[in-house]
């Protein structure tokens, strides 16, 4: 099926959703939308998209967004790819869990790397990385440590275990600390031609 | 691999020469180290895609029972030698460095492949650990992505050599005050804490990626991504 024919198939049988064409996926407008499309493509004989493959979040600087591969095994078919693309500031999308149970552990891992939050997810916690950490590794803006140079909390951690510091490394936390810094990774530059 | 030379009170070339008509005479030490070295019992774990040729190495084709080290146990209670196979994520290590403090004493540590002795492909990254010797010392570092099991039946010859070289009344843990089980890192809001620990590891001071590559760390491209725009002629499916 092509995929106009498939955007217009959507379109007809439910009113008032409206799915753009985006390098052959379909990016469905208003998040708050997909649960009925999906259910549709679940659930409707011709389509019966009824395997959830992936689910893959990905970070666009001017919004978030969430990318859905459906597969059918019944007919053999597929994929047909949804996007659902959020605010940064405001990333909500309803959760597929309930309609597909496999939706969950992915949306947790988008959730732990991009900070997507899925609305109605049974159990949404950080899958890969603990509890505790701050921020979303993936997302671009994310500023990473670095991991050659010590800060205070390791200082203060490694005084705890009796563990003998050298001058200089306490020193530079010290300093770090009193100008309010953490180490962070330099990023690349234009300059350095990366 | 530096390793300390065996010095022996017998002459080598009178040994040699007494081996050749059938005599053979050890010394206390000699005997001790050909034990130990011939019966290491590496513990069973591995961590990414250079555990597939540790397996390799231990069946049939390169077995490595023929250097005595075959018996892969499963607690490092009966373990002495840790065979590091893999990436070291920064939510591994901490089960690493608390598997170490629990293996008895005599211990050795092999880090197989880049990414246990460096972070290797991954270095950059959030997740994975730069080199595993930031927290437990290493014995041998065992470079390749990943080593070909020939190599890890060398990296385990090196070891056997040190241990060839270690002496009874001198050897570390049977001396008093001897230290040898190091704090556990925990899991902080960036990263591990302690980023390292000093008393076992130290960052260089010339910073060679800097050299090499201009900045220390690569952490990708960070261009704007292009918008996609609408297709409006799609080609049939
Ligand atoms: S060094 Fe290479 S083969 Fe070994 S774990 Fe790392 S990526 Fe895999």
């Amino acid at each position: 099926m092509n995929i106009s024919e498939i955007k217009s198939k959507i379109e007809s049988a439910l009113p008032g959703v409206s799915v753009k064409i985006v390098s052959q996926s379909l990016l469905v407008e208003k998040p708050g939308n997909l649960t009925r499309v999906v259910r549709y493509l679940k659930d409707s004989p011709e389509f019966r998209m009824d395997y959830l493959a992936s689910v893959t979040g990905a970070d666009y600087l001017d919004y978030l967004e969430s990318v859905y591969h459906l597969y059918s095994m019944a007919k053999k078919t597929g994929p047909i790819v949804l996007r659902v693309r959020v605010r940064r500031d405001e990333p909500k999308i309803p959760s597929l869990a309930r309609i597909y149970r496999g939706a969950e552990f992915q949306e947790r891992e988008a959730y732990d790397l991009f900070g997507i939050l899925y609305e109605n997810h049974p159990d949404l916690r950080r899958l890969f990385l603990w509890e505790g950490f701050e921020g979303f590794p993936l997302r671009k803006d994310y500023l990473q440590e670095d991991s050659e140079i010590l800060e205070a909390e390791d200082i203060q951690w490694l005084e705890e275990h009796g563990i003998p510091i050298p001058e200089d490394i306490r020193k530079q936390a010290h300093e770090l600390k009193q100008q309010g810094l953490r180490a962070l990774a330099q990023k690349p530059t234009k300059e350095s031609g990366v | 691999m530096a390793f300390a030379k065996n010095i022996s009170a017998i002459d080598q070339g009178i040994k040699n020469e007494l081996a050749q008509k059938g005599i053979v005479i050890a010394t206390l030490n000699d005997l001790y180290n050909w034990g130990r070295r011939s019966s290491l019992w590496p513990m069973q774990f591995g961590l990414a895609c250079c555990a597939i040729e540790m397996i390799a190495t231990a069946c049939a084709r390169y077995d490595i029972a023929r250097f005595g080290a075959e018996l892969f146990r499963p607690s490092p209670r009966q373990a002495d030698f840790m065979i590091i196979s893999g990436t070291v994520t920064k939510k591994m290590a901490p089960l690493l460095v608390r598997l170490y403090n629990q293996m008895p004493e005599p211990k050795y540590v092999l880090t197989m492949g880049a990414c246990a002795i460096s972070g290797g492909p991954f270095i950059d990254g959030y997740n994975v650990l730069r080199g595993i010797d930031r927290y437990i010392p290493v014995d041998v570092h065992l470079p390749g992505c990943p080593p070909r099991p020939e190599a890890l039946l060398y990296g385990l010859i090196q070891l056997q050599k040190k241990i060839d070289s270690q002496e009874i009344e001198k050897c570390e843990w049977y001396q008093k005050g001897l230290k040898r089980v190091y704090p556990v890192p925990e899991y902080g809001p960036h990263g591990l804490i302690p980023k390292y620990n000093p008393e076992v590891w130290r960052p260089r001071q010339e910073e060679l990626r800097k050299q090499r590559y201009g900045q220390p760390i690569l952490t990708g491209k960070k261009t704007k991504a292009p918008h996609l725009d609408v297709v409006t002629t799609a080609p049939s499916s």
